[in-house]
């Protein structure tokens, strides 16, 4: 059909600029100025990449190609263009989960197509499959969790790491034997507990941790990659492999230090219900002796404020509360009021999700601060106003030694002069931990939807006039 | 040096590239890392189309060929979109 072909050597070189075209893509995201162009080297990577391929002397027939890409182009442009920035931690971890499963499929095609494989061919199959089924299942859970298919809560049994351990074990023993042996029994028993193992690993992980979660799993969608290279002496597959490996790796790293708590805590803990509910807010604020405030008295503290820092978190996100939150930025602009937004790194359900919420309601980036930029400026702040937030400013990680968020790093907004929190009802943050802010003298809540309640504030606001 | 062996030089030392680009990406840009590595781990596109696309493959292989190629090229075409979709956020109108 072509006429043109690549050599191996043609092959390899194109691979290789790939490879720098991947590398300057990551690389282009340390400022969002030149994270677009990053965007469109990755892109060019990728064209590369797949040109070279097909034009190599292994692959013969297109059909398949050609209907498996058109179905991918419509399908992924499709979520693309339709998610909403508050769902992106699903479709990143449905993602996820294609990459887990695409890995298995690949292998196990190498394996009908491969004449002769032999046992380090196997061995390298065995770990592509493992991993990605590990990384299927995982992320379909992680995916269900987050999309409220499946409940947040950890779901835990006796003999649960017993049975995880056990299953581990079977795993390397059938992959050895298949390395072995070739049988394809041993095969199809790897795959299946591998697939299996993927779901016990993940339903024990709370609500809480889903940050965690989701940049392992992340993670672990490379190493299925860089295994996949390993099975086809492909260097471009291993380098991207190992790139995206340690880009999840390091976010989980970060979201674990975010929470004070090690991945090993992390992933046998089960910490978080994640499971919202709404009872009697306002009278079981009172019986508690916690303040709670009206729309006006925030305004009222707001509008002749120095300085306002707003503390989004994940339910800003539920609210969709970020457009109703740049017009109130604006308007306190607009009066002279110096307005900052404080991220926390664990802040919503992935991580950078709360960034990304406030870009697509048009905050600009230069007013939006990382945790360490911002905490020596709430001593200086009138309002610190917390939306959908809880755990990552609650100062019982600093004062109270029994507390079981003891030692997370949080934003210290009980430092400013007025403290307010929008909030649904008086339940305790994802960790269950009751938050020591709430009954401080300069705390009060605000109760209701928190969109509905930003809006009346940015109409009053309206209505003072000046 | 064999083959293997080669292969494990690349990974280690990607594995340092990986470890000193990643430190450098800043933590607002977070999400779109997250999606920007979901597009370009679709490079197992390209394992899937030397399954999908190899000679006397058998209609079993040329099957989960297909099926690969369809869910990697989801992750290239749906992850390199959303991640301009996103970085477009966060360039327009900046004061």
């Amino acid at each position: 059909m072509l006429h043109f072909s690549l050599s191996a050597h043609g092959q390899a070189l194109a691979y290789l600029v790939s490879a720098v075209l991947f590398i300057f893509a990551l690389k282009s995201l340390t400022h969002p100025a030149s994270a677009r162009r990053g965007n469109f080297y990755g892109m060019i990577g990728m064209v590369i990449a797949v040109a070279a391929t097909l034009l190599g002397q292994e692959v013969t027939s297109y059909g398949f190609i050609i209907a498996g890409v058109a179905g991918g182009a419509v399908i992924g442009t499709i979520l693309a263009m339709r998610i909403q920035m508050a769902a992106m931690p699903q479709l990143v971890a449905a993602l996820h989960s294609f990459v887990g499963l695409a890995a298995v499929l690949v292998a196990i095609g190498t394996f009908i197509i491969t004449a002769h494989p032999d046992a380090v061919m196997m061995g390298e199959l065995s770990a592509g499959i493992v991993i990605g089924a590990i990384t299927f299942t995982g992320s379909v859970i992680a995916f269900g969790k987050l999309q409220g298919l499946i409940s947040g809560s950890p779901v835990k049994f006796t003999g649960q790491h017993a049975l995880n351990a056990a299953m581990a074990l079977a795993v390397i023993g059938f992959a050895v034997h298949f390395a072995m042996t070739g049988s394809v029994l041993s095969l199809s028993l790897m795959t299946l507990i591998a697939f299996a193992l993927g779901v016990t690993l993940i339903i024990p992980i709370g609500g809480a941790d889903m940050p965690v979660v989701i940049s392992m799993l992340n993670s672990y969608s490379g190493w299925a990659a860089a295994a996949t290279g390993f099975t086809l002496h492909n260097n471009l597959l291993i380098i991207v492999g190992a790139l995206v490996g340690f880009s999840g790796a390091i976010l989980s790293y970060i979201m674990c230090k975010g929470m004070n708590r090690s991945i090993i805590n992390v992933v046998f803990g089960g910490f978080g219900s994640g499971d919202e509910a709404d009872t009697g807010a306002g009278a079981l604020a009172a019986q508690r002796g916690v303040k709670s405030a009206s729309v006006e008295d925030v305004v009222y503290w707001m509008e002749d404020a120095a300085k306002v820092i707003i503390i989004p978190g994940y339910g800003m996100a539920a609210a969709q509360a970020q457009h109703a939150l740049k017009e109130l930025m604006e308007l306190l602009v607009a009066r002279g009021v110096d307005v900052k937004f404080a991220i926390h790194p664990v802040a919503g359900r992935m991580p950078g999700h709360m960034n990304v919420l406030l870009a697509e309601a048009d905050i600009p980036y230069e007013r939006v601060l990382e945790m360490d930029e911002i905490n020596s400026e709430f001593p200086t702040a009138d309002v610190a106003l917390v939306v959908g937030a809880n755990d990552v400013v609650n100062p019982a990680a600093e004062e109270d030694k029994s507390s079981p968020i003891y030692g997370m790093p949080i934003l210290q907004a009980g430092k400013a002069r007025q403290v307010y929190f929008l909030k649904r009802s008086m339940r305790p943050g994802y960790s269950g931990v009751d938050n020591l802010l709430f009954y401080k003298d300069n705390t009060s809540l605000v109760f209701g939807d928190a969109k509905d309640t930003i809006e009346g504030m940015a109409s009053a606001l309206k209505g003072s006039g000046h | 040096m064999s083959d293997p062996i080669v292969a494990l030089y690349v990974f280690v030392l990607a594995c340092f590239i990986g470890y000193y680009v990643i430190w450098g990406v800043t933590p607002s840009l977070h999400t779109p890392l997250m999606a920007l590595t979901n597009a370009i781990s679709g490079i197992v596109i390209v394992g899937a189309l030397l399954v999908a696309g190899a000679e006397r493959a058998g209609l079993a292989a040329e099957l989960l060929g297909f099926l690969a190629v369809l869910l990697a090229s989801i992750n290239v075409f749906g992850g390199f979109l959303v991640t301009h979709r996103m970085l477009s956020m966060f360039q327009k109108k900046k004061k």
